[in-house]
């Protein structure tokens, strides 16, 4: 058993504990262990990544307890993948805040590792009452991270998305007691083999179950029509609170894409493809909404928040083609997505900090006082966000064009995607030219921020184009990842296979 | 029994969804409860009600209950009660800072 995969949670958990007890030694060693134990993370992630990378799937049992009863956590490509992202956009969100944004509320460092701990744990866990808890964890640190820096808007965002995650709890409890009555089962994999051979008179329930879980999920990832907590609550949030949130909605389609893969999936007896029929339609009107709400925005947080809605909406969209290739695409997609997300949120805020009164309202009220930079970046991170050539967006949305060329529903995928297409670019351009172009002669307000953050920021964005430049390595990935995830037999006879573990008791002959 | 079981969880998610839908935090915060208590009720029942056995584990009985489900309701009952504590502070300070108790996002002056 390798214990490198354990990681990943305890990591960030022994870096709270760490901040709790330091918790008045002052602001630099609280910096100091966050950037310690983020930098940690993703060197950990890495080498995670590198080692699943040849196909290997890495199973710890928790407590060494065999397989069905204990918990479970795994590594296969996709989760590693995922936990490399997470600590990616972590470390540069974090870069970003320790010029200043961790002050303005208390904590911070503390909640942010929290945060993390649930992300990753999402992303490691094999079975399902972990996922709910490990959801709980990234949820309750969410609320407080939303809520940093304090104020109106935040506060009433904070109390929609708590009001509306704890129902979704309640939704995610009865899911998994209907699952749980049904197969007397929660490990992921033994779920699989269960679900597989149910008899007749459970499927009612296991549909309940699985189509309950499909409710919580498109919560947590802000699919229509359960997404309209989302734009208020990120364009309210401080700066590196909303770019590691950008990574939030991919935990609600990572859960879709593991959960209803694994267990729901096309050989699950009178189960099979319990989602196929809903993810096409949900990604498409989501797809739909968000283009309304991004041509709609009078400020650009909000238009950032509605993107994230619509990157999410795009991946549902793709994983609904229901073949091997779209779950690749839909990786690279995800990649691309979040990194330029998380930047351009950081972007708005730099931007936010030159024009003081003005803040980002798209009007041309202030002029910024370093145009060259900050509309260099702007431009960048929209033409990776809004899909056009030369970065990795829009080899992204050639790949999604090119595998639903093929699918019965090509016409409908191809019209929302390049309308909406166009309609961001609009939206975008029009972003551009009010915050950039044409400011006036108003006098430029003394910047105060320093280089720091503008790395941090350039670090996500600069994402784009090396997922660009190295396409052709990621896609192989991304393949290998998709067919991995085809292959449900792999991950049920590594998981269940339970090697046997030298246990430190085993001489006293119990 | 398990007619009156589903009833009970069926009555109380159905007040829980009523008091859900009102337009102030404390009718909100309440139904929350009663639907957190529906819901320990049915994870409970998921592992099948039984009459007369064992609390955990007793010699001599042949018929045990399920552990899992009971500790699956106490994970439930822990996080649930930790939320609705952070629900009821985040409600106070939302009074205060929004001057009113409304949770659909009415902007009043």
């Amino acid at each position: 058993m390798n214990h490198l995969v354990v990681l990943p949670v305890l990591i960030p958990l022994l870096a709270g504990t760490l901040l709790l007890l330091a918790g008045r030694a002052g602001k630099a060693v609280e910096r100091g262990i966050g950037l310690t134990a983020t930098a940690a993370l993703l060197l950990v992630a890495l080498v995670l990544l590198s080692r699943v990378s040849a196909g290997e799937l890495m199973v710890y049992y928790d407590g060494n307890w065999p397989a069905p009863y204990g918990i479970v956590l795994v590594v296969d490509r996709l989760s590693a993948l995922m936990l490399s992202l997470a600590a990616l956009l972590a470390l540069a969100s974090l870069l970003y805040a320790i010029n200043g944004d961790d002050g303005r509320g208390p904590r911070f460092h503390l909640l942010f590792q929290m945060q993390l701990l649930g992300i990753n744990g999402a992303f490691l866990t094999g079975d399902l009452f972990n996922l709910f808890v490990f959801f709980e964890i990234l949820l309750i640190a969410s609320y407080a991270l939303q809520l940093h820096g304090g104020g109106r808007a935040r506060v009433r965002a904070a109390l929609h998305i708590v009001v509306l995650n704890l129902v979704g709890s309640a939704i995610f409890l009865i899911a998994i007691g209907a699952i749980y009555a049904a197969t007397g089962t929660l490990n992921l994999a033994d779920l699989a083999v269960k679900v597989a051979a149910a008899s007749s008179e459970q499927t009612g329930l296991l549909r309940a179950g699985g189509l309950l879980l499909l409710v919580v999920f498109a919560l947590k990832a802000a699919l229509m029509p359960l997404g309209f907590w989302l734009p208020p609550a990120y364009a309210a949030a401080s700066a590196p609170a909303a770019a590691l949130f950008a990574i939030m909605t991919k935990v609600g389609v990572y859960a879709i894409l593991r959960v209803h893969g694994l267990v729901f999936g096309p050989d699950a007896g009178a189960t099979a493809s319990l989602l196929s029929p809903w993810l096409l339609p949900i990604g498409l009107l989501t797809v739909f909404i968000a283009t309304l709400g991004v041509l709609a925005s009078r400020e650009l947080r909000r238009l950032l928040a509605h993107l994230v809605v619509l990157s999410a909406g795009t991946l549902i969209l793709t994983l609904g083609l229901d073949s091997e290739a779209a779950t690749s695409a839909a990786l690279y997609y995800a990649l691309n997505s979040t990194l330029v997300g998380g930047g351009l949120f950081l972007l708005a805020d730099l931007i936010a900090r030159e024009r003081g009164a003005a803040q980002v309202r798209l009007d041309r009220e202030q002029a910024v006082a370093r145009p060259a930079l900050l509309g260099t970046l702007f431009f960048v991170g929209a033409i990776g966000v809004a899909g056009l050539p030369p970065l990795a967006g829009f080899a992204a949305k050639l790949y999604i064009l090119q595998i639903a060329y093929l699918h019965t529903a090509a016409s409908w995928v191809f019209s929302v995607v390049l309308l909406s297409g166009l309609l961001v670019i609009i939206a975008l351009s029009r972003a551009g030219s009010a915050l950039f172009w044409r400011t006036g002669d108003t006098a430029v307000l003394e910047a105060d921020s320093g280089l720091l953050p503008a790395a941090a920021t350039t670090l996500l964005l600069c994402g784009t184009a090396a997922l660009m430049l190295g396409g052709g390595t990621v896609t192989a990935f991304t393949q290998a990842t998709a067919a991995q995830l085809a292959d449900r037999t792999a991950y049920i006879d590594a998981v269940m296979a339970n090697p046997v573990v030298p246990s430190l008791h085993r001489k006293g002959g119990s | 029994m398990e007619a009156m079981v589903s009833v009970l969880i069926g009555v109380m998610t159905a007040s829980a969804v009523y008091l859900l839908l009102r337009a102030r935090i404390f009718p909100v915060v309440l139904g929350l409860s009663l639907l957190g208590y529906a819901v320990n009720i049915f994870l409970f029942a998921s592992g099948r009600l039984q009459l007369e056995s064992a609390p955990l584990v007793e010699h001599g009985l042949a018929q045990l209950p399920d552990p899992l489900p009971q500790a699956l309701v106490l994970t439930a009952i822990v996080i649930g009660f930790g939320m609705t504590a952070f629900l009821v502070v985040l409600a106070l300070r939302a009074f205060h800072e929004l001057g009113d108790d409304q949770v659909d996002g009415g902007d009043k002056p």
